[in-house]
């Protein structure tokens, strides 16, 4: 049997087959996230060892926005890396979708880390390597959302915007080690290391399930604007004249 | 390949010292910028000398920032930049000797003229000497990474604006260890050899992949 790889990179079949998907994306959002917040508010202990109480358990939220907001810069680099690669246009409308899904997530996990920060640290903001290179992050999405608006021709504006998001991956962790140790020399943060591995099993079932609940979310939030990005590039082609028309 | 690089040098150099108000310009900003900062922050001794070091970074940064936009856009609005990219040398080289003839323009002067600002700033002389060598070795890396960013906003309407939204956050590590270097030289019996070799390490991986980045989006921006 041959299979034709590149089917889906046709805009006209991913529109149809992203429109069958986006339901069942969303289904699976809204069960693994009342699953995991369930979960994540009854099913575990109300303080924790090392003192904190029952405002840790905004873990939930925080965290799967923290490792999605990473994940989706990274998936955004992959698909600009694949249409600088393949020169496939639907590749460059997936990274500029997931843009938009991965700075939100951004500023939600920024939000969530402050709302901790105040009740764990007392204090909104500190200038710790995790928030400072989270902070970066967002205003390298930012800058990745402006220069895209900021081109009128498509074509230049997604090869523009990819170049800039390779050399943003290539930058975050300089930004990330910098911040981290101002002083070369030697290194201190206020943000906990990572405890992942003594974390208590309910607290992690909680925490898996959130997160895969945000993947669901954030496919189904991303398929939704590379459907409005195809429609709005593709406004003047005959298959999406012949689309029907909804309210 | 050297002479398209001597060529390009020399043509950048020779068209910028026919119209030399331009470099003043940027040089009187930075000036400008570090002379503001006493005036908000408060002109105590102390706070002077906490402050330099990042107010220095800060102005060499925007200054850097401001006088990215000329790096090629004269020469995208002449056609000249179409000629390069039709050379048959390679652009990263030709690439590089604008970007060298842009530091020579605006990143040296600020370098030569620091030493003014340690004396706003109430610096020990040693101070003066560390902030002039962090600077030389930290100034090209602005032009380097400020070129790629120059390059993709090349021709756009509000480009200026645009460029710094871009490359700023980019600049963090290099204002960083900068400042750290000059701060951590006015305390007694540490050593500066590492930020020196940070900043070094900088400049090395932005000479190697710059010109490369910066070649790649101007011809995206040429199309």
């Amino acid at each position: 049997m041959k299979i034709n790889w590149f089917k889906y990179a046709a805009t006209i079949n991913f529109y149809a087959l992203a429109g069958r998907v986006i339901p069942f994306f969303w289904v699976a959002a809204v069960i693994l996230i009342t699953i995991g917040l369930y979960w994540g508010f009854f099913k575990t202990p109300d303080s924790l060892d090392n003192g904190m109480k029952e405002y840790y358990r905004i873990i939930f939220v925080h965290l799967g926005s923290v490792w999605m907001a990473m994940w989706l810069y990274i998936m955004m680099v992959f698909w600009a890396l694949v249409g600088l690669v393949f020169n496939t246009k639907l590749s460059y409308m997936m990274a500029s979708a997931t843009s938009i899904t991965g700075a939100l997530l951004t500023v939600v996990a920024l939000a969530t880390g402050a709302i901790w920060g105040k009740t764990s640290w007392g204090t909104w903001w500190d200038w710790d390597p995790k928030l400072t290179t989270f902070l970066i992050l967002l205003f390298i999405y930012i800058g990745y959302i402006a220069l895209q608006s900021a081109i009128d021709d498509t074509r230049r504006s997604d090869k523009a915007s990819a170049v800039l998001a390779l050399v943003g991956l290539a930058l975050v962790p300089v930004i990330y080690s910098a911040v981290n140790c101002p002083d070369p020399t030697q290194c201190s943060s206020l943000h906990q290391e990572s405890s992942m591995k003594n974390i208590e099993p309910n607290i992690m079932k909680g925490i898996i399930f959130t997160t895969l609940g945000f993947w669901m979310y954030s496919f189904a939030t991303i398929l939704m604007r590379v459907r409005n990005i195809i429609l709005q590039r593709e406004r003047n082609t005959n298959w999406v004249s012949k689309l029907k028309e909804v309210n | 390949m050297l002479s398209a690089f001597w060529l390009v040098l020399k043509r950048d150099l020779l068209l910028a010292l026919r119209r030399r108000s331009e470099i003043f310009t940027v040089l009187f900003f930075f000036l400008v910028v570090i002379s503001l900062f006493p005036l908000g922050v408060g002109t105590e001794d102390k706070t002077l000398k906490q402050i330099a070091p990042g107010v220095v970074w800060i102005a060499a940064l925007l200054a850097s920032t401001l006088a990215l936009e000329r790096l090629f856009s004269s020469d995208y609005v002449d056609g000249t930049l179409e000629q390069l990219a039709l050379a048959p040398q390679s652009m990263s080289v030709m690439v590089l000797a604008k970007m060298v003839a842009h530091w020579l323009l605006t990143g040296l002067p600020l370098v030569l003229i620091s030493p003014l600002v340690g004396l706003f700033y109430h610096l020990p002389s040693h101070s003066i000497g560390v902030m002039m060598m962090v600077l030389l070795i930290g100034t090209p890396i602005l032009s380097m990474i400020g070129a790629i960013g120059a390059a993709l906003t090349l021709g756009l309407r509000g480009g200026g604006v645009l460029v710094s939204l871009l490359v700023l956050p980019f600049y963090l590590p290099v204002m960083v260890y900068g400042s750290g270097a000059i701060a951590t030289s006015m305390q007694q019996g540490l050593s500066l050899q590492p930020y020196f070799m940070v900043l070094g390490a900088f400049a090395l991986l932005a000479i190697v992949f710059s010109p490369l980045a910066t070649a790649a989006a101007l011809r995206i921006s040429l199309e």
